[in-house]
C-alpha cells in the first residue's frame, strides 16, 4: 500500500517482479458548493423543529382519519391510553381494529417523573409540555424557513445544473438499478471516478425526497388551512382535509425513515469524508490501482 | 491529518450546540420576550400572505347534504354554567335579545324572531378545529353584514367583537376546564370575576358573504352544546373564531380594550388572532 503523497516511483524501485502493488491515490474533489451545503444544514434544522412541533400539534388530537371530516368512532389510527383489566394504565396505538401496547413510548409516557397520558412523549415534542399554541408558532416560523430555504436550493440547483446532476439519473444508470441495489445491500461503495457522482439509487432517492415528499409536506400542510382552502381547493387533491392531515403524517414518517437510512449510509460509507464534504465541500476520492505482476511498473498509468 | 482534527473539533462543537439548542434551549427561547416576538414572525407572514391571496369574496368550500357529519362534535363550553344563560335556555330563549352597540349609529336589540325575519343564508361547510379534527354541518343564519348595515357603522369602526354567555374561568382562579360550577349572574362572585368567552374579527371577514350569525344547525334550532341560541360562522378561519352563545356584538376601533388585548379568549392565551391556518 502506498499512501497518498508518496510518489509511486519510490515503491517501484524496490519491488520484485512477482509482487503486486496496490497504489491508493487520494484526490481532493470539490463536491458540494456553499449554497448546497448551507441549504442542507438549514433544512436539517427546519425539519427537526417541524417534526418536533408537528408531534406537539398532533398530540392535541392524536387520531387520523380519511375524507373531509373526522369519523370519530372509526379513526384510521389513534394513539391513546386506557386501563387493563387489572386497572393498570397503559398506552396504546390503535390501527383499525388492532391495539398495540406502547406504554412508555406512545399514549402513556413519563414526563418530569410523572406518568402522563399523551400521544408522543415529552422528550420529542416542542415544547416539551402540552402547549398547542406555542407548538403552532414554532411550526409556522420554521415552515417559512423551510420554504424559503427550499426555494433558494431549487433556484440555485436548477440554474447551476447541480440539481440535474444530483437527482436526475442517466439512462444507462437506470439499467444498473439492480446492481446498485445489490451494492447498497452489501454495503460496497463505489471508488474512484464512480464515487464522484451519486449512484442511481441515490439520485432516485433524492429525486423522490426533493420532488415528491418535501413538496407534498408543504401542499398537505396548506391543504389543512381553511383560509388557503378558499384560495385553492387543495383538500380535493388529497381526498379531503382529514386525508391531507393523514398524508402529512405518513410523509413525515417516510422522511424520518429516509433520514435514518441516509445517516446510516453516511456513517458506513466513510463518515468523516462525507461530513467534511457537506461541511467544507471537499470530498476525497480514492483510486486504487493494482500493478500486474511481471510487467514493468509504469507510474504514468496511474491517473 | 492535523487540519482534519481541528475540523473534527469544530464539527463536534457545532453538533453539540445544535443538540442542546434542540433539547433544552427551545423552551427557554419560547419563554423569553425576544423569542416570543421572533416566533410570531411566522404568524405575521401567514396573515400577510392570506390577506394578499384571499379576496374579500373568495368562498370556503360548500358541501352537499350527504357530506354532513352524523355528529357535530361540540367543543369548548358545551353547557354554560352561568345562571343568566340557564334562565334564558329554560324559557327557550324567548327573552333573548342580541345587542349590537359600540361604534354604530343605531344600536340594536334583536330577538330570535327578529333575527329569523331578516334575510338568511344556508351553507354546508367544514368546521376545522385548531386541534386538528373536522366536522361538516349545515348552518342557517343571518349574514352578519346584514345586521351591521342596519346598525350603521361609524367611520372609525374597524373590528367586530363578540361577547358570549359562557364563563370560561374566574379571574384569579377557579373553574377549571369542564368543572361546571354555579355562577351568579353579574360580577362580584366570591371567587372572582367571571371571564366569559369573547372573540373578534375585522370588517373584511364581518362582511364576507359566508359570515353569518347561525340560529339553525342541520335544519334544527342550534342545540345548547353547539352554541344556542346564536353562534358566529366565519368559514375561512379555525373553530375557536366561531364564537358560541353570542349575546352582544360590539363594534370597536381597536382590540386593546378587549380582554388582555389580543382580540379573543384563546388569542389572549397564545393562539393566533387571524386563524386561517
Amino acid at each position: 500500500m502506498i499512501e497518498a503523497g508518496v510518489h509511486p516511483l519510490a515503491a517501484s524501485t524496490t519491488r520484485r517482479s512477482d509482487e503486486r502493488i496496490d497504489t491508493v491515490r487520494r484526490r481532493w474533489h470539490f463536491r458540494h458548493p456553499l449554497v448546497i451545503r448551507a441549504a442542507h444544514w438549514i433544512n436539517l434544522a427546519c425539519l427537526a423543529v417541524l417534526l418536533m412541533s408537528g408531534l406537539q400539534i398532533f398530540n392535541a388530537h392524536p387520531a387520523l382519519y380519511w375524507g373531509s371530516a373526522s369519523t370519530f368512532d372509526a379513526p384510521l389510527l389513534a394513539i391513546t391510553n386506557d386501563e387493563t383489566a387489572e386497572g393498570a394504565a397503559r398506552g396504546i396505538v390503535r390501527v383499525g381494529d388492532h391495539a398495540i401496547d406502547t406504554t412508555g413510548w406512545l399514549g402513556l409516557s413519563t414526563a418530569q417523573g410523572q406518568s402522563t397520558g399523551r400521544a408522543f412523549p415529552a422528550w420529542i415534542t416542542l415544547p416539551a409540555n402540552q402547549d398547542l399554541a406555542t407548538g403552532r408558532r414554532w411550526h409556522f416560523l420554521f415552515a417559512w424557513a423551510f420554504v424559503i430555504n427550499g426555494l433558494i436550493y431549487l433556484i440555485y440547483g436548477i440554474e447551476s445544473g447541480q440539481l440535474r446532476r444530483r437527482i436526475v439519473p442517466r439512462r444507462d444508470e437506470v439499467r444498473h438499478l439492480g446492481a446498485s441495489i445489490r451494492e447498497h445491500l452489501t454495503l460496497t461503495f463505489p471508488k474512484g471516478d464512480e464515487a464522484k457522482r451519486y449512484n442511481v439509487l441515490q439520485t432516485l432517492t433524492y429525486l423522490v425526497v426533493i420532488v415528491l415528499l418535501l413538496p407534498m409536506m408543504l401542499l398537505t400542510g396548506l391543504a389543512m388551512s381553511p383560509g388557503f382552502n378558499a384560495v385553492l381547493p387543495l383538500p380535493t387533491l388529497f381526498g379531503g382535509r382529514q386525508s391531507a392531515r393523514t398524508i402529512h403524517f405518513i410523509v413525515t414518517n417516510l422522511l424520518v425513515l429516509f433520514t435514518l437510512v441516509h445517516v446510516a449510509l453516511v456513517l458506513v460509507s466513510g463518515a468523516w469524508n462525507n461530513m467534511r464534504g457537506m461541511v467544507t465541500g471537499w470530498f476525497v476520492i480514492e483510486t486504487t490501482r493494482t500493478s500486474d505482476p511481471g510487467k514493468t511498473f509504469d507510474p504514468g498509468t496511474i491517473r | 491529518m492535523r487540519r482534519g482534527f481541528d475540523r473534527r473539533g469544530i464539527l463536534t462543537g457545532a453538533a453539540g450546540l445544535l443538540g442542546s439548542a434542540l433539547l433544552g434551549g427551545c423552551d427557554r427561547i419560547a419563554g423569553s420576550d425576544w423569542g416570543r416576538r421572533t416566533l410570531t414572525l411566522g404568524e405575521d407572514a401567514n396573515l400577510f400572505v392570506q390577506r394578499l391571496l384571499l379576496t374579500p369574496t373568495s368562498l370556503a368550500h360548500e358541501f352537499n347534504e350527504g357530506d354532513i357529519s352524523p355528529w357535530f362534535k361540540p367543543n369548548g363550553t358545551i353547557d354554560p354554567p352561568d345562571e343568566g344563560y340557564k334562565a334564558l335556555a329554560q324559557a327557550g330563549f324567548a327573552d333573548f335579545r342580541l345587542r349590537i352597540d359600540g361604534l354604530v349609529e343605531q344600536p340594536q336589540e334583536l330577538s330570535l324572531a327578529d333575527l329569523r325575519a331578516l334575510p338568511s343564508r344556508t351553507q354546508i361547510t367544514r368546521h376545522d378545529c385548531v386541534e386538528g379534527w373536522s366536522a361538516i354541518g349545515k348552518w342557517t343564519g343571518v349574514p352578519l353584514g346584514e345586521v351591521l348595515t342596519r346598525a350603521r357603522l361609524k367611520p372609525n369602526a374597524r373590528y367586530v367583537v363578540f361577547h358570549c354567555a359562557d364563563t370560561m374561568e374566574m379571574a384569579g382562579g377557579g373553574l377549571e376546564g369542564g368543572d361546571v360550577a354555579e355562577i351568579e349572574a353579574g360580577d362580584g362572585a366570591p371567587n372572582g370575576r367571571p371571564i366569559r368567552y369573547y372573540e373578534s374579527i375585522d370588517l373584511t371577514d364581518a362582511f364576507h358573504p359566508q359570515t353569518i350569525l347561525a340560529y339553525d344547525m342541520n335544519g334544527k334550532p342550534l342545540p345548547v352544546s353547539n352554541g344556542a341560541p346564536l353562534r358566529l360562522r366565519v368559514e375561512r378561519q379555525l373553530g375557536y373564531k366561531h364564537a358560541k352563545y353570542v349575546m352582544r356584538i360590539e363594534v370597536a376601533d381597536g382590540l386593546s380594550g378587549i380582554g388582555d388585548g389580543q382580540g379573543g379568549y384563546w388569542e389572549d392565551r397564545g393562539y393566533e388572532w387571524y386563524a386561517g391556518i
